[in-house]
């Protein structure tokens, strides 16, 4: 009997503890929300814009390297699997839409957003996470300075920019691999896979990429910034909440993908 | 024990906090007259900092009421919290400078927060302000450059930016060496001559406390045992205050529990 009730209190426990999780993340994102518009430029505090401009740098311009190098590897994975499959009913020259469509809809945001959880949710995590072990945080706030305001709105307003951007070059980096991959396979010209692009390209693909990677980008900031202002203790718990943040964000970043994907098949586009 | 005076610039009325349910401070009853320097003592755990929190605005009582300048920072209009904020400087135990920012540039972040003044008065202001702590050379540095002292006074000066009108201490003279400490103190000192600021320190430290101090309170087990000046802390019966200041240890090692386990275990009854 105890164990059942043992069982029982531990599932609820873990039940009120995800509900809080999820209130805490709603009430940080809608406070972030109004703390947004004092980061841009011009209507903003300048200060904050700089802080957002040197964030575009540490989460965009130097995750370019990486994120570009792995849209291509997959972009060759893809072409590589799709060949062979298409290869036996004579249709490999549909490889270049495979790809096309594959990274414009779902890759290029999804391995983007991959990239930048490991790269900068954790980074988020550990920086936030020492400002509270370090009692920044606290003097943020007896010097009546938001710390939402401070640290978070300008890493949310830079990757709210760099993201969609990073995810287009993830898109052309991919299918640009599998070109590669068609010219050295199958001989076909630049032209030709050009056309073939331009074929298959819809306006509507890339925007709903875009979309997507907007919605990841909040996941990861958001995600990775709470795990920070959660820290109690001591170093350890930084270490913990930086793993965390990354394997959080990953996983709600797929789970936003999938509700997504649905949505859009459902609607009928995918 | 005298915890009420007239007109007081800090004003705690009641004030209980609990931590997981379990009671950290029981009614804290305590009156800060202006220009007053209070010491607040007390063991580790004793609830002192916790206290302290409080007072500055990082926490609200469960119960209870903190006024400072007749501002109650749990329950006022976001402007009145913001003034609140502005007439309170905080000098952190691990001096909590941005490690991002150099020292010039931490001591400059309230007046750019909350000022407009043009850049070169800025800088000026925040020169003033090291100045004031004997760290006129140091504001290029970064913090991670800086002694555990000099962080210290650091910390101080980002404190004094915006000219406060109440000065908190968390811990001035934890981790540093006598003479340094000794600094801190005489600092502490010229600040209270030179602004005739209302200071709060919280510390454990007799030899300090007793310097700076106009009166003192104690803490024990989230309740004041003790406040009054330092004569009347000095003279007074309390067990506690005078285990304090005797520097009397409760018994830590439980060696009875040492010869009940060998009793039961000669006995032949294998304990746990």
């Amino acid at each position: 009997m105890s164990l059942l009730t043992g069982s029982v209190e531990r599932v609820g426990k873990r039940t009120t503890d995800d509900v809080e999780y999820c209130g805490a993340l709603a009430r940080q994102f809608w406070n972030s929300l109004r703390a947004l518009s004092l980061t841009l430029p011009m209507v903003g505090n300048r200060n904050r814009w700089k802080t957002a401009l040197a964030q575009m740098l540490h989460i965009g311009v130097q995750a370019f390297p990486m994120v570009t190098l792995m849209a291509g590897c997959a972009g060759l994975i893809l072409a590589m699997q799709g060949a062979s499959e298409l290869r036996r009913i004579g249709a490999i020259n549909l490889v270049v839409e495979l790809v096309t469509i594959g990274f414009t809809r779902e890759l290029g945001p999804l391995l983007t957003a991959i990239a930048v959880s490991g790269r900068s949710a954790s980074a988020f995590s550990a920086e936030i996470g020492t400002m509270k072990v370090t009692e920044e945080i606290d003097a943020l706030r007896t010097m009546a300075i938001d710390p939402v305001e401070f640290v978070l709105a300008p890493k949310f307003l830079a990757a709210l920019v760099v993201i969609p951007c990073l995810s287009i070059f993830s898109d052309a980096f991919g299918i640009l691999a599998g070109g590669t991959f068609m010219k050295i396979a199958a001989g076909m010209t630049f032209g030709v896979f050009l056309r073939s692009v331009a074929r298959t390209l819809a306006l509507r693909d890339v925007m709903i990429g875009l979309v997507k990677s907007l919605a990841f980008a909040t996941i990861i900031v958001q995600v990775g910034c709470l795990e920070g202002f959660r820290v109690k203790g001591g170093p350890d718990a930084v270490g913990r909440a930086a793993t965390a943040a990354v394997v959080k964000s990953t996983f709600l970043v797929i789970l936003a993908d999938v509700g997504f994907t649905t949505l859009f098949y459902l609607t009928g586009g995918v | 024990m005298v915890t009420s005076v007239a007109d007081p610039a800090i004003s705690l009325r009641d004030v209980a906090v609990s931590y997981d349910g379990r009671r950290i401070l029981h009614g804290v009853n305590l009156d800060i007259a202006r220009g007053e320097t209070m010491v607040l003592l007390g063991g580790s755990g004793s609830g002192k900092s916790t206290l302290l929190r409080q007072i500055i605005g990082l926490e609200r009582p469960e119960a209870g009421r903190v006024t400072v300048n007749d501002i109650d920072p749990g329950n006022c209009s976001p402007g009145d919290l913001r003034k609140f904020h502005r007439s309170i400087g905080v000098a952190f135990q691990g001096a909590a400078l941005f490690n991002s920012l150099s020292i010039e540039e931490n001591i400059a972040l309230p007046l750019r927060e909350h000022t407009r003044l043009p850049e070169s008065t800025i800088r000026l202001m925040a020169w003033l302000k090291l100045a004031v702590v004997g760290l006129a050379d140091a504001g290029k540095l970064s913090p991670q450059a800086l002694s555990g002292g000099m962080k210290k006074r650091a910390a101080v000066a980002r404190a004094l930016a915006l000219d406060p009108e109440v000065l908190v201490f968390d811990e001035p003279s934890a981790g540093l060496d006598p003479i340094v400490a000794a600094e801190l103190d005489e600092l502490i000192l010229t600040l209270k001559r030179a602004f005739g600021m209302t200071m709060v320190v919280v510390t454990h430290e007799l030899a300090s406390a007793f310097r700076i101090a106009d009166r003192l309170a104690m803490l024990y087990q989230g309740s004041l045992i003790a406040v009054g000046t330092k004569e009347e802390l000095q003279s007074s019966t309390h067990p506690r205050v005078r285990q304090f200041l005797d520097r009397v240890p409760d018994p830590v090692a439980e060696t009875y529990r040492v010869d009940e386990y060998f009793q039961r275990y000669l006995e032949g009854d294998s304990p746990k």
